[in-house]
């Protein structure tokens, strides 16, 4: 590389080539932006829009009576109580039982670890949607179709690979020492883990909460398997009844319902993503 | 804690309680165990249990109603399957939709946005990665109906394009399967955006600089030192994506339904179609399995490249 004697004309200062390569990249990226927005920017202005289309357009007026139009019980209330009651309770599960499986695995060796947790790194990646067809099957068999504690199992089961990994992952990262002082002092294990790992893997916990709530929260395949009845469906299933059921499409309220559907995930998000700042906690999880 | 302890046998993970010391090992392994048991029995139920019917009732003529019971037949059903046009047809627009939206599209562009960002300004790295996520953070549902207005005749896409004064078309009719694949890079770049970002923030920058002063040019620099260096997160994010594409059910559904006719049906589609519109849950059972195992190689390939990690 050092041989190369190609003469440069006239080599420009280092900062103006780098200002020039800044300026290529932000315009690179805003182009990406632009592309990336228009949809997004769909849905903000048809659900202010009274007489909204399939475009982006500027709206005839502002007005918020397509929020007002689905905040109705059976609209919006209902099927948002069914998702919070669904993925609640399946995150509260997923995370007990991750938080009691991880400590074993990251404070005890064990000849049975490194399989254990290796057929659980490969449970992560197995596609769900491929076994949804026998689960159905097998729920009707014994009887747990259409029930919310049925689902809330599936879907706990679902997660818990990921969730057993990361909390893993996050409590390797509480120092032995600071337990073994409690245990001279004869705390049980149990106790050592809801008193002095628990609260130390803090913000851990958080992520794999959030992680959970949020995989859930937008699945829309186990629910749309294993319930039936129209009273049970979660928020990502009965979006689908602003299409066909209702006649002809109100663009307006899909936008506005798919707003207040789709807020708590981002609020969550972002408040996942501020706690451990900005850098990207799950990202970095995934390699490991 | 020094632990010196024996194998604990096969299905030890039973009753026990406590954790002290003092106890005879085997007892003791018992009782450490113990926590994992809530977790055990879960996946064992939903997880372990449905994967062992679902290799159960692939090799049965199980169907939805009007029958009493299924019996055995074997490899009948990976015969229909391999012999169904409408089957093949289902593999070969998932591997269109893998290779389009997964491998090309996501990956290619997550890396394209990672390695921008390392030199954009940080307000315009903001708000474009601010955009981007806020894409794949958005429920599968609703990213499906926001991509519909956007590819429908009347929708955004084609106002741009006559805007731009080029020919518009219906794409969901004409184009089925391109349009699910750039909803699905829509969803799902930001992924490989975070993790090639942060990837890249762990090049130590004395490396890039010393081929810099060197004369290397951006593109020798990325083809020689940038992808070699991050080709663990390259191996990890291919697979990652793949995985979650291959599985890809309610984006395609809010969109086409699979159709125009069978055109934009992967086989997820084909499989839920087979099992509950047919009614042929044994038939759609084997085009899952099949689904399974292909997800199960790819799982053991990611498994190979985390192998240094557990």
């Amino acid at each position: 590389m050092a041989a190369r004697t190609t003469p440069r004309p006239r080599p420009r200062p280092a900062n103006v080539r780098r200002a020039r390569r800044r300026h290529a990249a932000d315009a690179g990226l805003l182009f990406a932006a632009a592309a990336f927005v228009l949809p997004l920017a769909w849905v903000v202005l048809s659900s202010l829009d009274p007489h909204a289309g399939l475009k982006v357009k500027v709206p005839d007026g502002v007005t918020l009576d397509n929020f007002d139009a689905v905040l109705e019980p059976d609209i919006t209330f209902t099927p948002l109580l069914n998702s919070l009651v669904l993925c609640g309770g399946a995150t509260l599960l997923t995370v007990v039982c991750a938080a009691l499986a991880a400590y074993p695995l990251s404070r005890f060796r064990s000849r049975l670890n490194r399989p254990f947790l290796l057929t659980i790194l490969f449970a992560t990646s197995l596609p769900i949607t491929a076994i949804m067809v026998p689960v159905y099957a097998l729920f009707v068999q014994v009887d747990l179709i259409d029930t919310m504690h049925g689902t809330i199992f599936f879907f706990a089961a679902s997660q818990l690979p990921f969730a057993v990994w990361l909390m893993k992952n996050f409590m390797d990262g509480v120092p032995k020492e600071l337990e073994e002082a409690a245990w001279t002092d004869g705390a049980s294990s149990f106790q050592s883990l809801l008193r002095i790992v628990l609260p130390l893997m803090g913000p851990g916990v958080g992520v794999v909460t959030v992680f959970a709530f949020v995989m859930m929260w937008g699945n829309f395949f186990v629910p749309f398997m294993l319930l039936l009845s129209p009273d049970r469906m979660p928020a990502s299933v009965s979006i689908n009844d602003f299409f066909g059921n209702r006649g002809t499409v109100v663009y307006g309220q899909l936008a506005a319902f798919s707003i207040i559907y789709s807020t708590p995930v981002i609020l969550l998000y972002v408040l996942v993503a501020r706690r451990l700042g900005g850098g990207f906690a799950l990202g970095g999880a995934v390699k490991g | 804690m020094s632990v010196t302890r024996r194998e604990a046998g096969p299905g030890a993970r039973g009753a026990g309680a406590g954790a002290g010391g003092g106890r005879p090992p085997l007892l003791r392994t018992l009782a450490r165990a113990l926590p994992v048991s809530p977790a055990l029995v879960l996946l064992v139920l939903f997880l372990a249990g449905p994967i062992a019917y679902c290799a159960y009732i692939a090799f049965t003529d199980l169907q939805l109603t009007g029958q009493a019971e299924s019996s055995f037949n074997g490899l009948d059903n990976f015969r229909t399957a391999f012999a169904d046009e409408a089957f093949l047809n289902a593999v070969w627009l998932t591997l269109v939709f893998t290779v389009l939206s997964s491998l090309v599209g996501q990956n290619t562009l997550g890396l394209a946005l990672a390695a921008l960002m390392q030199r954009a300004s940080k307000p315009v790295r903001t708000l474009t990665g601010g955009i981007v996520v806020t894409a794949w953070v958005l429920p599968e549902v609703v990213a499906g109906f926001l991509l519909y207005a956007f590819f429908r005749r009347e929708g955004t896409l084609n106002a741009v394009l006559d805007w731009l004064r080029l020919p518009s078309q219906n794409w969901l009719f004409t184009l089925p399967i391109l349009a699910v694949s750039f909803a699905n890079v829509w969803r799902g770049t930001a992924f490989s955006m975070l993790v090639y970002s942060a990837a890249l923030n762990e090049i130590p920058k004395e490396i890039t600089e010393a081929a810099e002063v060197d004369g290397a040019g951006g593109w020798r620099r990325m083809w020689h030192i940038t992808l070699p260096m991050i080709r663990r997160s390259i191996g990890t994010n291919l697979m990652l994506n793949t995985l979650q594409t291959l599985s890809v059910f309610g984006l395609i559904w809010v969109m086409t339904r699979g159709g125009p006719g069978n055109r934009s049906q992967t086989l997820p589609l084909f499989m839920y179609e087979q099992a509950f519109q047919k009614s042929m849950i044994g038939y759609g059972t084997a085009v899952a399995l099949l689904l399974l195992v292909v997800g199960s190689l790819f799982s053991l390939v990611y498994l190979r490249l985390l192998r240094t990690e557990v």
